[in-house]
């Protein structure tokens, strides 16, 4: 086990939950409001459409979500279920891919 | 005088039970009182360890009424309002017999985890002096009173679910030496508690904290093990 590759994981756990903890509470605060506005999808649409802002915002918010979920569910998976090894890592960096797929569908979608 | 209902797990590595007995309730009565009077009047057979009796040795740790504890400064009022008391030998550690557990284990990872000093000067070197108000030194200090008593370990779960895992002792001991400004050994000792046997593995439960009689954190000191090995690692050192 590379002691090295452990720490820069660690590192960019922690880096990213810092991130993901500033991003949920405005990603909240905006569904919230929206809510209560009784904004339609449309009117939100509306909002979000060639709104760099928020595509900048939510790319953030996911490239945050692609790199500590998957760090967090490798302890999981060694853990819980004593799955250790390259096998493993490359089963992680594929979901770390979907997940990178699946948001950035998710975001363009309300952008374009 | 009052009776005390006391269960006491005998047994050996392949297994146990609990046994009853009663002992007379006293005035200032520890536990490891407890445990003495039941093998020195009730049961010689029964199978204990323990020194100092003053909280310095670190033998006597047992689990008091599912709790990791220094038996000899537990007062049987402490944990046991009902007059019951349960006793068992400490978790994560393999039973030799009754409340003894083997130790090897716990020790074999302050030594895997380069828990000795490494000098730089000779016997004709003058002494090194460490400033007692340095940040480094107060660090130390924070942590240095550990007696080797495995309630830490014992209570820690990644432990329980990791059996590689160095543990809070032995990473707290690596720490203090991280941060004696007169060790020789830090890069190689940082190496040795990186990584997911080592400090990564902690998930600052901080049942060792909770726990420990000689109120350290591990848990302060394995984060600080954390964030120098991040600073190596990005520095290309680890």
């Amino acid at each position: 086990v590379s002691a090295r590759r452990e720490a820069l994981l660690w590192g960019a756990q922690r880096a990213s939950a810092a991130l993901l903890a500033l991003c949920v509470v405005i990603h909240l605060a905006t569904m919230i409001y929206a809510a209560h506005a009784g904004l339609s999808a449309a009117q939100i649409l509306a909002r979000t459409h060639g709104n760099l802002a928020w595509l900048g915002f939510y790319s953030i918010f996911l490239l945050a979500a692609v790199v500590h979920v998957p760090i967090g569910l490798r302890a999981v998976l060694s853990e819980w279920l004593g799955w250790r090894g390259a096998a493993r890592d490359a089963a992680l960096a594929a979901f770390a891919a979907a997940l990178a797929w699946l948001g950035a569908r998710a975001i363009l979608g309300v952008f374009l | 005088m009052s009776t005390l209902q006391v269960r006491v797990w005998r047994g050996g590595p392949k297994g146990g039970d609990f046994q009853s007995y009663q002992v007379p309730r006293r005035a200032s009565q520890s536990v490891l009182d407890v445990v003495t009077h039941i093998q020195r009047m009730l049961d010689p057979s029964l199978a204990y360890r323990f020194a100092c009796r003053v909280g310095m040795c670190g033998s006597c740790a047992m689990t008091v009424n599912g709790v990791a504890r220094w038996t000899c400064r537990t007062h049987v009022d402490q944990v046991c309002a009902d007059g019951r008391l349960e006793l068992a030998p400490l978790a994560n550690l393999p039973v030799v017999r009754d409340l003894v557990t083997d130790m090897s284990e716990f020790f074999d990872k302050w030594a895997r985890a380069q828990g000795r000093f490494k000098g730089r000067r000779g016997r004709h070197d003058d002494f090194e002096r460490v400033a007692p108000e340095s940040a480094a030194r107060k660090q130390v200090d924070a942590a240095i009173e550990c007696i080797g008593c495995a309630v830490c370990y014992s209570s820690c779960e990644v432990v329980a679910w990791t059996p590689q895992y160095l543990g809070p002792a032995a990473l707290n001991r690596a720490w203090t030496l991280q941060r004696d400004v007169r060790d020789a050994a830090q890069a190689e000792r940082l190496r040795a508690v990186a990584g997911d046997a080592g400090c990564h593995a902690c998930h600052s439960h901080l049942s060792c904290t909770e726990r420990c009689p000689k109120h350290i954190s591990p848990t302060a000191g394995i984060a600080g093990l954390k964030r120098d090995a991040l600073a190596a690692a990005l520095k290309g050192k680890l």
